[in-house]
């Protein structure tokens, strides 16, 4: 059992975790029925299936040759970045009414995407 | 002495993220890519320091990084539980249902941060903020009960936060 084997069954590891969650991810975006309810399977599972492809590119990069962790970033960029589009498309929901009308806040007048002139 | 630092480093953490990019963006590590990322970490928060009206005050970064390793944790454990429910529960067994999180936090850098964990955590996506930034609307995908969401979010995440932002 060599460093290179161990090396080899983590990328392995990862590679089919990832792809998993990938798959789930694409099985939830299908499956679920309304707006609301499928944004949850891409930006978790999502989120967590290409995270661990990208763990599974930065393993090879340091098993065979020289390291490489330029992946991180695209890591980085992925979690600050996806909140932010699930964000979006909620609000885009919310507007076109397409989901159940959100309960009313605890202390303001209204929800900032519904805060629009007349 | 506070104020020569402060106009040399409007910034500090800015500067040391920047310079970090810098060097993942080079792949590369040697001693000259390191110094013109430290150049560069220092020239731009400079350059743009009259954009930041209301700079973030200082941080306690060992605080951060426990929390940032449990949302890490959360994010693992919390992709089972949405995998499972995705695999296994039929559509009319789900409870979806939004949520009111009332929000403590006043600054907006806190207010991001908690979005963004609630969006990558269990089961739960940020929506919206409310008019005056004192709520906000989260969807849960599969609840018993919008309190006790609530009640989590405060008590694992918001509570953090407040003493990183103290």
């Amino acid at each position: 059992m060599t460093a290179t084997s161990i090396g080899e069954f983590a990328i392995i590891a990862c590679l089919l975790f990832g792809a998993l969650f990938s798959v789930v991810g694409a099985i939830g975006l299908v499956k679920f029925d309304n707006p609301m309810t499928r944004l949850h399977a891409p930006t978790k599972v999502g989120t967590l299936g290409v995270g661990s492809l990208l763990l599974a590119a930065v393993l090879h990069a340091w098993v065979y040759g020289d390291g490489s962790m330029h992946q991180l970033l695209i890591v980085v960029f992925l979690f600050v970045t996806a909140p932010i589009s699930a964000n979006f498309i909620a609000k885009v929901s919310i507007h076109h009414k397409t989901c159940e009308t959100p309960p009313p806040p605890a202390k303001d007048k209204t929800w900032a995407t519904l805060d629009t002139p007349e | 002495m506070s104020t020569l630092a402060g106009r040399i480093l409007p910034h500090p953490i800015l500067t040391l993220f920047l310079t970090v990019v810098w060097i993942l963006l080079q792949n590369d590590f040697s001693a000259g890519m390191a110094v013109f990322g430290l150049i560069l970490g220092i020239i731009i928060p400079a350059v743009t320091a009259a954009w930041w009206p209301d700079r973030p005050r200082g941080i306690k970064l060992g605080k951060f990084m426990l929390y940032f390793f449990l949302v890490v944790w959360d994010i693992i454990v919390a992709n089972v539980q949405v995998a499972w429910i995705v695999l296994t529960r039929p559509n009319s067994k789900l409870r979806p249902c939004w949520v009111v999180v009332p929000l403590e936090l006043r600054t907006p850098e806190a207010i991001a941060i908690l979005a963004g964990t609630i969006t990558l955590t269990p089961g739960t996506v940020t929506a919206d903020l409310s008019s005056e930034g004192h709520s906000l609307l989260v969807h849960a995908l599969d609840a018993e009960s919008p309190d006790e969401v609530r009640d989590q979010i405060k008590d694992r995440y918001e509570r953090r936060l407040k003493e990183i932002f103290a």
